[in-house]
């Protein structure tokens, strides 16, 4: 289901190193950044006039250099629902994560660690995901909200926790599969079973998916 | 005072010692006093004069450091010497502080008020309650020697012919002398409460110094924190930035290189910015975290529980935010109880709960483990009591062995409205 169009970014990046380099990392695999800024302000006026295929964002930025990416991605979600929007951070933690998730309906967002840019294509893999709607939550968040063991959590399996953690990160029933070493409807199978658990009625799949990520990052 | 123990003891004495002292001190600085104004009056018409005055204006200061020392003759309890230090080095700085303050213009009036009419009283009580029934006492003693067993005269008034009659007058002495024990004591007493009520510290003068020692304390810790911030500031808009930046390099890099050793040694690179980075993630996690400044203490607590290694329960309730050194020094103390909790307690689950009420932050961790924790014992929680009582705040530890282990953390604070 992922979409091999080119996407047109918003970038929003204070470090002209780091601007720099993702304009041209972007470039390389054939997506357009149609702007880049360097505060959230600039960022409003930048999605307002290109409109662009998702917005990919700093968490800290001038001019109080806190968590001003953040709540700008915040602010802009709830303006405009279904715009994707891809954070960058430099932090491990849940707070930042689930602010974000919270927002819309918690599909289309994603939250990344800097350190993952290294890894080109997995990171571009990442933006696209989230540019289809999909929920990306980095590795290392995940791994951190694996280790609570507390309720509603607490009634799955560690298998299914172990999936649980792996949509979290956005996987494909089929990556989870190969990430496993088990076949699919092995997956679907878990993934059903974790539906139940925590509550989520048969609805469309996607969207449970999702509520399962997030109920799993509010935990 | 009470009792015939007084008597007995050194305080008599004492008592004498420091009227008789006071009479001596007191003389010295009406002559000195009067000499120094008088100089300086009568030269201020060639400059010479105006120094003097200014001297003499200062006597109170030499006069106050004399009493206050002698006054340890009859009170335990040191008098302080209310003077702040100067700000500066040399005479000028000194001469300006003192000019300023108000203790000093109190010794002065106490130092006149000293020369002019207590020493005079110092001298008369010691005359009259100790040297008169001394001289009674020594009646038949004089009508031995001088009045050649004939006469004696009493106090140089009254004349003693016969024995029986001089030593009933030495008798009556010895319980005048008893007596005036007892009025020296009390004049002396007197005297000594005057004195400190003129140059020792008002209570509210130390309150004013104990207050200005908190706060001195209190920018300390403040700039402390602003440092661990600046700190963290620095490594994150510089080397991490730079890093992840080099990392990006790289992976580009591996893209275009062909497969071999060269894209093998760009991925091992890659592989150890990567590690670098994590690195430094946590260094500067350590340092300053970022989620305590954004989002407040509950947050902050609720990261810490999510890295502990055991499960944490965190049930922390705070609505706005306390001051940053409040939230920094409590947000350690947590962190350091969880950490000690997951090492050594061998505990399986703890628990963070608190909440702000009356004005101060109450904070505890409790943990299931075997106890016998000791603050004492290198846990890294001395340093961070030190800084929780820089706060004026308290921190508890309760460790029996075989557990629980409870950890309170108390510290007076408001809330503020601060913005995340």
């Amino acid at each position: 289901m992922r979409t091999d169009r080119p996407l047109r970014v918003v970038l929003a990046e204070d470090s002209v190193l780091l601007r720099e380099g993702l304009i041209g990392l972007l470039g390389r695999c054939g997506h357009d950044v149609v702007a880049a800024v360097g505060d959230a302000p600039a960022l409003f006026a930048a999605v307002e006039e290109h409109a662009p295929d998702i917005v990919l964002t700093d968490v800290r930025m001038p001019p109080g250099f806190q968590d001003e990416g953040l709540h700008a991605a915040v602010r802009l979600r709830e303006q405009r629902p279904t715009l994707p929007v891809l954070v960058l951070s430099q932090y491990v933690q849940r707070t930042y994560a689930s602010e974000l998730l919270d927002s819309g309906d918690g599909t289309g967002v994603g939250y990344l660690l800097k350190d993952r840019v290294g890894q080109v294509a997995d990171f571009v893999a990442a933006l696209c995901e989230v540019a289809d709607g999909g929920t990306v939550v980095d590795p290392e968040v995940v791994r951190q909200l694996l280790r609570r063991r507390r309720d509603p959590l607490e009634r799955l399996t560690a298998r299914e926790r172990e999936v649980l953690g792996l949509i979290a990160e956005g996987k494909s029933n089929g990556a989870i599969a190969r990430a496993l070493v088990v076949s699919e409807a092995a997956v679907g199978k878990h993934i059903g079973s974790i539906l139940t658990k925590l509550d989520l009625p048969p609805a469309e799949e996607t969207h449970r998916r999702v509520l399962a990520v997030l109920a799993y990052l509010r935990a | 005072m009470s009792g015939p123990g007084f008597l007995l003891s050194s305080w008599p004495w004492r008592s004498a010692g420091y009227l008789l002292t006071g009479a001596v001190t007191g003389g010295a600085a009406l002559v000195l006093i009067a000499a120094t104004a008088a100089a300086g009056a009568v030269l201020t018409v060639v400059l010479v004069g105006i120094p003097l005055l200014v001297l003499a204006a200062l006597a109170g200061i030499p006069v106050a450091w004399v009493e206050r020392h002698r006054m340890r003759l009859i009170d335990a309890d040191p008098a302080v010497d209310p003077h702040r230090a100067p700000l500066a080095h040399g005479l000028w700085a000194w001469l300006t502080t003192r000019m300023r303050e108000q203790a000093t213009w109190r010794e002065l009036g106490h130092a006149l008020l000293f020369a002019v009419l207590l020493w005079p009283v110092d001298a008369l009580v010691v005359a009259v309650a100790l040297l008169c029934p001394l001289s009674m006492v020594t009646t038949p003693l004089l009508m031995a020697t001088v009045g050649g067993g004939q006469e004696a005269k009493v106090l140089k008034q009254w004349t003693v012919t016969t024995w029986p009659v001089a030593f009933g007058i030495a008798v009556l002495g010895v319980v005048l002398l008893m007596l005036g024990a007892y009025a020296l004591g009390v004049v002396a007493g007197a005297r000594a409460g005057l004195t400190r009520l003129l140059i020792a510290p008002r209570e509210a003068e130390l309150g004013t110094s104990v207050v200005e020692l908190t706060r001195s304390r209190l920018r300390l810790v403040d700039a402390f924190e602003a440092e661990r911030r600046r700190i963290e500031r620095d490594l994150h808009d510089g080397a991490q930035q730079r890093l992840v930046g080099l990392t990006m390099t790289l992976g580009l890099a591996r893209l275009d290189a062909p497969l071999g050793p060269v894209a093998d040694q760009l991925a091992r690179a890659q592989e150890e910015a990567d590690e670098v980075l994590a690195e430094l993630r946590e260094l500067i996690r350590g340092i300053h975290p970022k989620v305590l400044s954004d989002h407040g203490l509950p947050a902050a607590v609720a990261d810490a529980a999510d890295r502990s290694a055991i499960p944490v329960d965190v049930d922390l309730a705070l609505s706005g935010r306390l001051p940053q050194a409040v939230e920094a020094a409590a947000y350690f103390v947590v962190r350091e109880a969880l950490t000690n909790a997951a090492r050594h307690s061998g505990a399986s689950r703890a628990e963070v709960s608190g909440g702000h009420r009356d004005g101060r932050l109450f904070l505890q961790v409790r943990d299931n483990g075997r106890g016998g924790a000791d603050a004492r014992a290198g846990t890294g929680l001395t340093g961070l009591a030190d800084r929780v009582s820089a706060l004026d705040g308290r921190i508890s530890l309760s460790s029996p062995p075989g557990g629980p282990t409870l950890l309170r953390v108390e510290i007076p604070c408001v809330r503020t409205d601060r913005s995340a």
